[in-house]
């Protein structure tokens, strides 16, 4: 660096430099673009990446912070359960591997379960968090999950839930597996008491929480890009040794297919829930929030020290897909695939045509 | 069959049958046994003296004049301890291969034995119909009941025809179906279970093969009516789930009940896939281990060397369990049975220690 670095010996360097505390995350490097981004940048665009808008994968700390913004949530605690009913083994104890992730992340387990207002209207709201063993889905974030539905029928609170994971948790076995009916109890309980599920589908969310608690929302919303499948792609790719198509399996193909209502930029997602929440629960909108930091969503923090944070409004604008109808064309549609495909496509043409012409019922 | 049947019940709900009963069993000698056209790796030593035995017999029955009777009777003594032997002690991961056993008795077989005026319906009335999930009414033992099964076909046609029993979204869609018929008419439901897993294909995944899994979950759980789930093979993943949320699991005493089978945890967990007989024991997939979890409720034993061996009376053993099961619901409101389902699953895991 200069020359007091070749002469001097490296112990006594330490004294005549001061040592900097350099995170290891400084510059975050975009995967779709490999543009480097400052991390306060990207944390202030709530983990998007400006230009490729790409939605980085989010902690549960910073995923409620991004839903909660300055009203701090209460952590509903989660019921403590036996770890490893298997007394499973693999190169490593899964004790130990369930140790490592707790201290990684700080977290009991990959599903933390808190309430608080969402503008106005109270939510209990469940996160995945997928730095703890991918997300997956073991007895821990089972009870976690239920808890959470539970806490959110006591509390007369619609239940949002955002999905983040690997699937069933395989050092659980069997037990894992039974978190897919377990889960599904909770959702009837939802349901029974008449409260709104909302379920937000983030990358990747993939295997036993797919074909549960993941898919039985009133309302189905993706994040832009998120991996959203039963089977992995390398599976599929596995069993029928063939190109998957363009897009497989991203949220925009579910859009398209008809398995989620909307694909939401992260910039909206909370107004999006906001609107949403008041309408199922018939709550008047309070005020509208219309303030500076609401629009910008910044989590209450005044980072302004980037160019992200000024276009963020305009990009989200840009960018945000909100529940747009898809065309006929681009439907998925098997007879058309196979049998003659004009004759289709007339036929799904009339339809609409036709109503108009419906004969008015006499009074 | 003698009065044997009365004792070798699978018995109580949540008896095990633990080792001494089971060699208390094997004493019986196979009435309906039928000949193996297929021996699994580890039933080579069986295979041997079998074919000898068969030998023997043949030429027994040609040279006439010399007696070799006492030697096979001893060579048949020696097969079937061989058999006793080797299945009193099967491992994981052979009880995975004996699962999946070609010639094991299939839904099918079962719905075909045990249901009278069988009447299959097809079809989730969305897209298509699905033939790896068989389903239809009829009645068993003088009750009204829908069944819904896994079929994994018995030659090459038929199982391309099930598409080897893993279902696609329509299979789990008109499971659905037919369990809400169910529901409105008040019949019991009959499960069936015998399958890898749900079909991961592209067009599964195109028409919501999670959706329809979580779907059929969610009906189970919902329906007012009581549901016997019985797993007659392979128990895989949530394509079992799927149909397996019941009242009451039975599952025979060589079947597997897992979340991934043993070769794919082995390539996940272990990363190589020759660790499948390792994985097979770490996940605790057989009966014996499930019914210590909790998971499901009682096991039906099979004859000695698996239910293949004798099909006719496997079938009737699961027939009785699966009589005394819905016997226990019978009188129930649709309110307690939906909440003896929810109570039963909340309860597992939760005491495991």
């Amino acid at each position: 660096m200069n020359w007091i670095n070749n002469v001097v010996r490296p112990k006594i360097r330490g004294f005549l430099t001061t040592k900097r505390d350099v995170p290891d995350n400084l510059w975050v490097k975009c995967p779709e673009t490999g543009q480097m981004v400052f991390y306060k940048d990207l944390e202030a665009n709530q983990f998007v990446f400006p230009g490729s808008e790409h939605h980085e994968r989010m902690t549960a700390p910073q995923r409620l912070t991004h839903i909660f913004g300055e009203a701090e949530p209460t952590i509903i605690p989660c019921p403590s359960v036996p770890t490893d009913p298997l007394k499973f083994r693999d190169a490593r104890r899964y004790t130990d591997r369930i140790k490592d992730a707790k201290a990684k992340t700080e977290l009991d387990d990959a599903v933390v379960i808190a309430e608080g207002p969402l503008d106005g209207v109270n939510v209990v709201v469940a996160v995945q968090d997928f730095r703890f063993m991918a997300g997956s889905l073991g007895m821990a974030a089972g009870e976690a999950v239920i808890a959470g539905m539970l806490h959110a029928v006591t509390r007369k609170a619609p239940f949002i839930l955002f999905a983040a994971s690997g699937g069933a948790r395989m050092q659980e076995g069997i037990i894992s597996l039974m978190q897919m009916p377990r889960t599904t109890i909770a959702v009837q309980r939802l349901r029974d008491a008449g409260l709104p599920y909302i379920v937000v589908l983030t990358d990747p969310t993939t295997g036993g929480v797919t074909a549960s608690y993941a898919m039985l929302g009133d309302i189905q919303i993706a994040e832009p890009g998120a991996l959203i499948c039963f089977a992995g792609p390398r599976v599929i790719q596995q069993t029928i040794r063939e190109q998957l198509p363009d897009g497989f399996q991203r949220a925009e193909y579910l859009l398209a297919h008809g398995m989620i209502d909307m694909v939401v930029h992260r910039h909206k997602l909370r107004e999006t829930l906001v609107r949403m929440t008041r309408v199922l629960m018939r709550s008047q909108a309070t005020k509208p929030n219309t303030s500076a930091k609401a629009q910008r969503g910044m989590n209450g923090k005044a980072y302004r020290n980037g160019s992200a944070i000024d276009n963020a409004p305009e990009n989200a604008e840009k960018t945000a897909l909100i529940a747009e109808p898809v065309p006929d064309q681009e439907r998925f549609d098997p007879a058309r695939r196979n049998r003659d495909g004009a004759g289709d496509a007339s036929g799904g043409g009339s339809v609409t045509e036709a109503a108009p012409k419906k004969p008015q019922p006499r009074v | 069959m003698p009065a044997r049947s009365g004792r070798r019940w699978a018995g109580a709900p949540g008896r095990c049958i633990g080792p001494r009963e089971t060699r208390q069993r094997k004493a019986h000698s196979l009435e309906h046994k039928v000949p193996v056209r297929f021996y699994l790796d580890f039933e080579k030593p069986i295979a041997e003296l079998e074919a000898k035995v068969t030998e023997l017999k043949t030429m027994a029955a040609g040279e006439g004049g010399v007696s070799i009777t006492e030697e096979i009777k001893t060579l048949e003594q020696k097969a079937e301890t061989a058999l006793v032997e080797t299945y009193g002690n099967l491992t994981p991961w052979q009880k995975t291969l004996v699962a999946r056993h070609p010639e094991r008795p299939h839904c099918l077989d079962y719905v075909n034995a045990l249901i009278e005026d069988f009447t299959p319906l097809a079809g989730d009335r969305y897209f298509g119909e699905d033939a790896a999930i068989v389903g239809g009414m009829g009645t068993f033992r003088g009750r009204s009941v829908m069944v819904i099964g896994n079929e994994k076909g018995s030659d090459t046609q038929s199982r391309i025809k099930h598409n080897f029993g893993m279902a696609n979204p329509e299979g789990y869609r008109k499971a659905v179906r037919l369990m809400e018929m169910a529901d409105r008419f008040g019949l019991a439901v009959i499960t069936l279970v015998d399958t890898a897993g749900a079909y991961p294909g592209v067009a599964a995944e195109e028409r919501g093969q999670a959706e329809a899994i979580a779907r059929s979950t969610d009906c189970c759980l919902k329906i007012g009516v009581p549901i016997v789930s019985v797993i007659i093979g392979e128990g895989g993943s949530g394509g079992a789930v799927a149909i397996a949320t019941a009242n009451k699991i039975l599952m025979l005493e060589h079947a597997i009940y897992s979340v991934i089978s043993p070769e794919g945890a082995a390539s996940i967990i272990w990363r190589d896939s020759n660790k499948k007989e390792e994985a097979a024991t770490a996940m605790k997939i057989t009966a014996q281990d499930l019914i210590q979890l909790g998971v499901i409720d009682s096991i039906i034993p099979e004859p000695v060397g698996g239910a293949h061996r004798d099909a006719r009376r496997m079938i009737k053993l699961a027939g009785e369990t699966i009589e005394k099961s819905l016997a226990e619901f019978d009188g129930m409101s649709p309110e307690a049975l939906r909440a003896h389902r929810h109570d039963r699953f909340l309860k597992i895991g939760r005491q495991v220690q």
